[in-house]
């Protein structure tokens, strides 16, 4: 059984999640949550792929050649829209946060809210 | 909690999160081997059913149809939250008048930067616009086409300066846009309800050859609105977030 691409779905989970837990910068923060995301873009595609198979698209090929699950590369065009609409709102909330407490560390803002 | 006991409490969570990952992926099928039934259901039947030589854009346009209208209101939500967060509030003036980059001058856009965004501006609106009305035949549909349309209006941006862009994407049209796009969904969707179909049933005639432009019924109408929705929220949500360090800069001057 290849496990390459599951691999690389850890490794990229992995890494985000260590930035999440280490930033000490909310913009920072906010990317490593975004390479959280991607790793789910690489999971759903993975399940999804068939070897030697075709992209769905029936514009050129006969209907009935193989092609890879459409149904999972649907939900990683959802997946990419609600990541932009999280990304959107946090970083809206990273510049408030920037005016009323004048720095975007994390640590200092637990420290400031006490 | 110091960083160092944040780190072992981080270690320990992950390693718990590894070894259920383990498990899960005991039990998938190898990588390539997929088991189906749906996937492969969908790919023979689309085409069919729909006359959309692209399925990915038949599973969000028609078959997954519901899903997406919830999907395309979390873009709008996440929008109108933007707008609401990022509000001028009670005395911003003298907040931003303290913000500590207001003293640094930024350089002024290189000229080659303006030629390139001014030569783009044109092909990327059109490129944008070839993605979201070609969503029932290739790769592309209303949620790619309207980012790129909105690149476009945000190239003007690079060209020029912000209040470029407010000119030629004023926010009481942009707003309307997203309004637009945002109910025209839905009411494709209820327009089938009237017809006594059941919630966006494709009602509109499929045409005649799979993979033209005018064939696959609501889809292409659906991709259509979906697109003038995505990229209206994308233009509103630059545009504020712009707003918040370029015009109270400005005031403040």
């Amino acid at each position: 059984m290849q496990v390459f691409p599951f691999v690389v779905v850890a490794w990229i989970l992995g890494v985000g999640l260590y930035g999440i837990v280490t930033s000490r910068h909310l913009v920072h923060l906010i990317v490593c949550l975004i390479i959280v995301q991607s790793s789910t873009y690489v999971l759903l595609l993975g399940v999804g792929y068939v070897t030697g198979a075709v992209a769905p698209y029936f514009f050129d090929v006969p209907v009935h050649t193989p092609a890879v699950d459409p149904v999972v590369q649907a939900l990683a065009l959802t997946d990419v829209v609600v990541e932009a609409a999280v990304t959107a709102l946090l970083l809206a909330l990273a510049v408030q946060a920037h005016k009323r407490f004048g720095t975007l560390d994390p640590n200092e803002l637990v420290q400031l809210r006490g | 909690m110091t960083a160092r006991q944040r780190l072992w409490a981080f270690l320990t969570g992950m390693a718990g999160l590894a070894a259920f990952y383990l498990w899960g992926l005991a039990g998938l099928p190898g990588f390539g081997a997929y088991p189906g039934p749906y996937g492969d259901i969908i790919n023979r039947i689309a085409l069919a059913q729909t006359n959309a030589t692209g399925v990915v854009s038949a599973v969000n346009f028609d078959y997954r149809g519901f899903d997406t209208v919830g999907e395309e209101f979390i873009l709008f939500a996440a929008a109108t939250g933007v707008a609401t967060v990022l509000r001028h509030l009670r005395g911003e003036r003298e907040r931003a008048a303290r913000d500590e980059a207001l003293g640094v001058n930024a350089p002024p856009t290189s000229e080659a930067v303006r030629m390139t965004a001014l030569i783009l501006a044109g092909p990327v609106l059109v490129l944008g616009w070839f993605l979201a009305s070609h969503a029932q035949t290739s790769p592309s549909g209303g949620f790619q086409g309207g980012v790129v349309l909105a690149t476009a209006f945000i190239l003007v941006y690079l060209a020029g300066q912000f209040l470029a862009l407010r000119r030629i994407s004023p926010v009481d049209i942009t707003d309307a846009v997203e309004a637009v796009g945002a109910g025209g969904f839905a009411a494709v969707g209820i327009a089938a309800v009237g017809m006594g179909l059941a919630y966006l049933t494709n009602f509109l005639p499929l045409g005649t050859i799979p993979g033209a432009v005018s064939s696959s019924g609501t889809i292409a109408l659906i991709s259509f609105f979906v697109g003038l929705e995505v990229g209206a929220a994308f233009i509103l949500i630059v545009s504020e977030l712009l707003e918040q360090t370029l015009l109270l800069r400005e005031e403040s001057r």
